[in-house]
């Protein structure tokens, strides 16, 4: 048996630019000769509704979906959704959490409470987790929406790829004119950690 | 190469591999992607149908002139589509035609999770099912091959898992080139009674040659490891059974209709135990049983839901498993999808709540009116059934006052007909047109309402207010949904009068067409009525003592100032220029 699959699990709300980052992170896998499988869920998701993308590596690759208390890692684009995917969490694995609240309906009309203790639930169940504030970060290299760039970056301090096949695949999926500006929100997540 | 591509890319891969000259079909969650694809390549004429009966009766034609066709729907489509597919099998094709069905089991955006490979059985057509990305491109080049060898139309059954799942897919075939040969054929294609006795009986024949086929074909295979304990599994379910067993052996069907009789038999013969693990129905199992061998499936296996790995391996769990069990976080507040800031409907649902009107609604973006705050539908069942619904509703309880809401791609798909039915039959329902310019709900794709086609090339436009004057309804408004007054009046008219009416709100999409509008604040002036919290706009939210705009969600429609009775929202003013937000 070779390596072991790895599970990698991207949650967010819909608009934050969650697919497009699994899209980078797959190419970048592919190119190391990884078996990859990516799963998507993203039914009426343009909505604001959850989204959630599963990708999983390795020598060989069966089903495309991780199992509950399996993933490696979690890239949590919004807290109260890492809460809400912290039960796929193995134990000992690792979580990246960008540091922002997106008020679900229930919360924006009153009716339900935003919880104020995510981390605090998140660590009860892994110690290795990481808030970073994504958009300002992001913001302070050009546009704010490179935020999902940066996060990715968190994520990739964890992968077994060089740092130009990640420029490489971020230069073939970005709109020419935001190359530059990912590049260096790319840089700007790579040395957070 | 090798690519990573999702279930749909590589069916639209396969398709034009296998020289595949139409392809037809309507929008629907999890099938799309396939006819966004094959649009890239020119030499194929891709085309999106009004509905998916259209859709396969052109498939039908372009197979009848002898090229390949490919029409592709969701799995409720098929029931649409349903009518020609049957006699489609009498008839048989001329050039190759695979139906791709995408289901949904688990419901993700769908409303039933039917199992469509029934459809295989009842309609007699043989039928294929991919597990992943690199099978679903062979399987339509298999299914044309088969399609024309048998002379029948082939059905390619996916699921959501496999449309939407990304895997590797070796892409260095090329595009087989074929010739059309156009072919008149009356007894095979003019199913009049006397004809259609002949070919019932062909039908049999070519039956009983696929059945033998199904035995040889590469793609039902045995993967032999233990004698103790195997498995018979197909699509997505075979990736779950070959992960979580790996001591296990697995018949793998790919032809799932008609099966595989004598492999199948071998197999069950020479294994203890055998398990049929498959999504929805017991469609295998029940075939197995019928033959009266010893198989156990649905007494184990869940018929609800998709499947996953969890449920797979609590299916032989012997204490051994080592999988955590996640509890889940389940006291958190739910992220509903909700209409964007700005949409056009937001208005229309808010003043149909404050009429308190009898709502039949239908699918779409809008069907998110059901939702709180919002709140205002009462029925909602299939593509086009607001109409009917709302003339049954009306006949019963001799409400004028009962309304159907549908958006224009739906309309167009199902809707005219049944506006005919009220007109014909004097009904007096007042349609609700939601015209945001796109079929907004499956990513915006264009429909006859917009006249623009699949290729982005400009097509003929359907002008709604014509044709619905020309089915006799003579009470016809346009009006803008963002206008609250306008909206409030046309609703209160339309619905008091003895006559059928229909109102077009005619809008684009935020998304397609941005509000070029600045965005709005809340001033000191808001006395905390909560009147605007209950458009439910992701934009505004309450705060502890008013309601707040979020500046950077909010295009400006300007529906929220005018329900305000204390004109306390305002245009947006930068903080340091002295409004408070």
């Amino acid at each position: 048996m070779g390596v072991e699959t790895k599970n990698i699990l991207i949650v967010g709300v819909g608009g934050q630019g969650i697919i497009s980052a699994t899209d980078i992170l797959a190419q970048v896998l592919v190119s190391t000769e990884y078996d990859v499988k990516v799963s998507e869920a993203h039914g009426m998701s343009q909505g604001g509704g959850s989204v959630n993308t599963m990708v999983r590596f390795g020598n060989k690759v069966y089903s495309p979906v991780i199992e509950k208390g399996q993933a490696d890692y979690m890239l949590a684009f919004e807290k109260l959704e890492a809460l809400r995917w912290s039960n796929f969490l193995k134990p000992g694995s690792t979580v990246i959490m960008n540091d922002e609240i997106i008020k679900p309906l229930p919360v924006l009309l009153g009716k339900a409470k935003y919880p104020d203790d995510i981390e605090e639930r998140i660590r009860r169940r892994v110690t290795n987790l990481v808030t970073i504030d994504a958009g300002n970060l992001a913001e302070s290299v050009g546009s704010r929406r490179a935020a999902n760039i940066v996060l990715l970056a968190c994520l990739a301090t964890f992968m077994p790829v060089p740092k130009d096949v990640w420029y490489a695949c971020i230069e073939r999926r970005v709109p020419p004119k935001a190359v530059e500006v990912s590049k260096s929100a790319f840089d700007m997540g790579y040395e957070f950690l | 190469m090798k690519m990573l591509l999702s279930g749909n890319e590589a069916i639209a891969y396969g398709a034009y591999a296998a020289g595949v000259k139409v392809a037809t079909g309507y929008l629907g969650t999890p099938s799309m992607e396939i006819l966004e694809n094959l649009v890239k390549y020119d030499e194929v004429d891709a085309s999106w149908s009004p509905n998916e009966k259209v859709a396969l009766e052109v498939g039908i034609g372009a197979s009848m002139g002898g090229a390949r066709a490919l029409v592709a729907m969701k799995h409720v489509g098929v029931n649409v589509a349903a009518d020609p597919l049957f006699t489609l099998a009498y008839t048989g094709v001329n050039g190759g035609l695979v139906l791709v069905s995408a289901d949904d089991p688990a419901m993700h955006s769908s409303q039933n999770e039917q199992d469509n490979r029934h459809y295989a059985r009842s309609a007699k057509v043989p039928m294929l099912e991919p597990s992943d990305s690199e099978e679903a491109a062979w399987l339509v080049d298999e299914g044309f091959k088969i399609s024309e060898r048998f002379d029948i139309p082939v059905l390619l059954r996916t699921t959501t898992r496999v449309n939407h799942s990304r895997s590797l897919v070796d892409v260095n075939i090329e595009r087989r080139k074929r010739e059309a040969k156009l072919e008149r054929d009356v007894e095979k294609y003019v199913m009049i009674p006397a004809h259609a006795r002949q070919r019932r009986e062909i039908l049999e024949q070519r039956l009983a040659a696929l059945a033998g086929y199904s035995e040889e074909f590469p793609g039902n295979r045995i993967e032999w490891v233990s004698r103790d304990i195997g498995f018979i599994t197909s699509g997505i379910s075979y990736q779950y059974v070959r992960e979580a067993f790996p001591e296990a052996s697995i018949l793998k069907l790919t032809m799932t209709y008609p099966p595989p009789g004598r492999l199948i038999t071998d197999f069950i013969r020479q294994l203890e135990r055998v398990i049929v693990v498959e999504e929805l129905d017991p469609f295998i199992e029940d075939q197995i049983r019928a033959w009266g061998l010893p198989v156990i499936g649905k007494q184990l296996i869940p018929g609800i839901g998709e499947l996953n790995l969890e449920t797979i391996r609590a299916v032989l769990d012997d204490g051994k498993s080592n999988y955590y069990e996640g509890r889940e976080e389940d006291d958190l507040p739910v992220r509903p999808p909700v209409l964007c800031a700005g949409c056009p409907h937001r208005g229309v649902f808010y003043i149909l709540r404050k009429t308190g009107l009898m709502v039949a609604g239908d699918i779409g973006c809008h069907t998110l009116g059901v939702l709180p705050p919002l709140e205002s539908m009462d029925t909602c069942l299939c593509m086009g059934a607001s109409i009917g619904n709302a003339m049954g509703l009306q006949k019963v309880t001799g409400r004028k006052d009962v309304v159907a809401v549908i958006g224009d791609s739906t309309f167009v798909h199902s809707g005219i007909t049944p506006l005919i039915d009220i007109v014909y039959n004097r009904g007096m329902t007042t349609v609700l047109i939601l015209d945001n310019r796109t079929t907004a709900v499956t990513g915006r794709q264009s429909h006859p309402g917009t006249g623009v086609t699949l290729r982005r090339k400009e097509g003929r436009q359907l002008d709604f207010e014509k044709l619905v004057k020309a089915i006799g309804v003579k009470s016809v408004r346009v009006v803008d949904p963002y206008d609250l007054e306008t909206v409030h009046t046309a609703v209160k008219e339309e619905t008091e009068k003895d006559e059928p009416s229909v109102i077009i709100f005619k809008r684009a999409c935020v998304l397609v067409d941005e509000v070029k509008s600045e965005p709005l604040m809340v001033t000191d002036t808001c006395d905390g009525c909560k009147e605007c919290i209950w458009l439910g706009c992701p934009a505004l939210s309450w705060g502890e003592e008013r309601a707040r705009i979020d500046p950077s969600r909010c295009p400006g429609c300007g529906i929220c100032i005018q329900v305000c009775k204390k004109e306390a929202i305002v245009k947006y003013e930068q903080p340091d220029k002295g409004a408070g937000i």
